[in-house]
């Protein structure tokens, strides 16, 4: 069972029951849907994004434990950052939960992002783990399309 | 393991010999033994098919219908005899009214089409069930949108089972065909298709019966059921995947036109007019999957053997064997609950996602499948976004399901 407690760590399943940043932005400036035709997963995320900063964000929908605790734990790491620096959040944390990169990823540069990283011994849940954050990545290139992770 | 102590049904199948036929399930999965739930999506194949797939190729295989020469003969008469032990299997009268296709869903889309093309007009209704697969209702959709005409869909209850008087108030003058699930693959409910059948004549209304979940799990009978079109895929039969069968009434094939144009299908081809050839060939354009067709036999010839009445009496015990387990474990509901029920166990964990469940009985050795099922409509209905689905067949064991108990008892250990 080591493998699934790597997967399913505290902070994971905590963020599952009780997800962050939970709920509508009224006065969001951005939002984006995201769709996981695989699993059902669904989800939006809301933004007030002023001078290239995000200000605050949040998110409803339903899924997985992975894909909520994802979404949770993206809300907290983004708010406050320039769109830039959300972007090479989302670069590391794909890089985390792939295992793609071939440098071992700095988990501090991730923060508490990186209980996500038994999630590349688990191939086909990685897609539950960036579903959020490809719904962020749409919402911030503002298309207004709907991001699918197939 | 033993299996001769409990219980006439188990002593009747060898289930040893049953598990033998079957290699792929002799092997493990994250170091624990295989335990396959998931057959209902396809299932497993028994050495007989596998070899008759393999000998076929080895030393019978060359196009079919159209060759002068000993080779293609033994080709073609090895393919019709698939279509002879399919029309038996089916109880259909004439061998002509077994029209092989690609799988179920490409017997529904001709049914849709080829039917629907000649039958179905603006203002038209066809009536379906709200547990049906998606490709039981997008077929028909498609016919709804190019037609002008109506998809009505008949209400289930909370068990999961077809309201039948609301079936038949759905049944109106406009009515041109219903399309129902024989078993319901999300839920498992056996449906009364003969019932369904005789309401539905009873209203001059054709019934096309989608039997993919049913016919691994209960004998059918076209001709008792008297239903003018079913559907079946090889697959979900312990054959290949690729093929699958289309029953329909000789007059009413006779009467419908080609589904897809082609070779095979005709009788003369001229560039002013084309003839077509009589059924089943007009509707069999192209060279077919022919050794899928062969296998399709293998499976149909083992299925036999084994024999029907058994497999029934021994699904029907490992199905009540599961459906205590599961429901004996705190926080787990079963979705589908039908008074008659094949083969399915579809449940949810409370507080956990299926996809979560499903992983964690992964790392168990267990396969089964999460999520919608291709029934969307069926999830809505239950008020949940997705299941956790073990489905049973001939090959499984209480063991197993014991397994998948245990499985399900550390998903809340972990999830708390």
């Amino acid at each position: 069972m080591s493998d699934l407690r790597d997967l399913y760590q505290s902070v994971i399943l905590d963020h599952n029951k009780r997800p962050r940043n939970f709920g509508e932005l009224e006065d969001s400036n951005r939002t984006a849907k995201g769709y996981n035709p695989l699993c059902g997963d669904k989800l939006t995320v809301y933004l007030v994004l002023k001078n290239d900063v995000i200000e605050a964000v949040r998110f409803v929908g339903s899924g997985c434990a992975i894909s909520t605790a994802s979404a949770s734990l993206m809300t907290q790491s983004v708010k406050g950052k320039t769109v830039a620096e959300a972007e090479r959040l989302f670069d590391g944390f794909h890089e985390l939960v792939t295992g793609d990169s071939s440098e071992r990823i700095d988990d501090g540069d991730l923060g508490k992002l990186a209980v996500f990283g038994g999630v590349r011994e688990f191939p086909v849940r990685v897609k539950c783990a960036t579903l959020a954050w490809h719904t962020l990545k749409s919402a911030l290139d503002g298309a207004g399309k709907v991001a699918q992770t197939e | 393991m033993s299996v001769a102590a409990k219980g006439s049904a188990r002593a009747a199948l060898d289930l040893d010999e049953v598990r033998r036929d079957f290699p792929v399930l002799e092997q493990t999965s994250h170091g624990k033994p295989l335990v396959f739930l998931d057959s209902a999506a396809s299932a497993q194949k028994p050495t007989q098919v596998i070899d008759s797939i393999s000998d076929f190729y080895r030393r019978d295989y060359a196009n079919i219908h159209r060759g002068v020469y000993e080779l293609s003969e033994r080709a073609t008469r090895a393919f019709e005899r698939t279509r002879e032990l399919t029309r038996e299997f089916l109880g259909a009268s004439e061998s002509r009214e077994i029209i092989f296709v690609r799988s179920t869903t490409e017997a529904i889309n001709l049914v849709a089409a080829s039917y629907g093309r000649g039958h179905v007009r603006n203002g038209d209704e066809i009536l379906v069930t709200a547990m049906e697969h998606h490709s039981n209702i997008v077929p028909w959709q498609l016919l709804c949108e190019a037609t002008g005409a109506r998809l009505r869909v008949a209400p289930i209850d909370d068990r999961g089972q077809l309201l039948l008087g609301e079936f038949e108030k759905l049944l109106t003058p406009r009515t041109r065909i219903a399309a129902v699930a024989h078993v319901s693959n999300a839920l498992g409910t056996v449906n009364p298709v003969a019932e369904v059948v005789q309401l539905a004549h009873a209203k001059g209304v054709p019934v096309l019966l989608d039997g993919a979940q049913a016919v691994p799990h209960s004998k059918v009978d076209v001709r008792e059921l008297d239903c003018d079109f079913y559907a079946f895929s090889g697959h979900k039969l312990f054959g290949p995947s690729g093929v699958g069968v289309l029953y329909g009434k000789a007059e009413l094939l006779e009467a419908m036109p080609p589904y897809q144009g082609g070779g095979e299908m005709i009788l003369t081809v001229s560039f002013e007019k084309s003839t077509f050839a009589e059924i089943p060939h007009k509707f069999e354009a192209g060279t077919p999957d022919i050794a899928g067709v062969v296998g399709l036999g293998a499976a149909v010839e083992y299925v036999t053997r084994i024999g029907l009445d058994r497999i029934v009496a021994y699904e029907s015990e490992l199905l009540d064997h599961g459906t205590k387990l599961l429901t004996s474990i705190p926080g787990v509901r079963l979705i589908g609950t039908a008074e008659r029920k094949a083969s399915i166990l579809s449940f949810v964990v409370d507080g956990v996602h299926p996809h979560d469940v499903g992983t964690i009985l992964d790392q168990e050795g267990i396969a089964v499948r999460t999520g919608h099922h291709c029934a969307q409509p069926v999830m809505e209905y239950f008020g949940v976004p997705a299941t956790t689905r073990a489905s049973l067949a001939l090959y499984n064991t209480h063991a197993e399901l014991e397994a998948l108990a245990a499985g399900v008892g550390k998903v809340r250990e972990i999830f708390g």
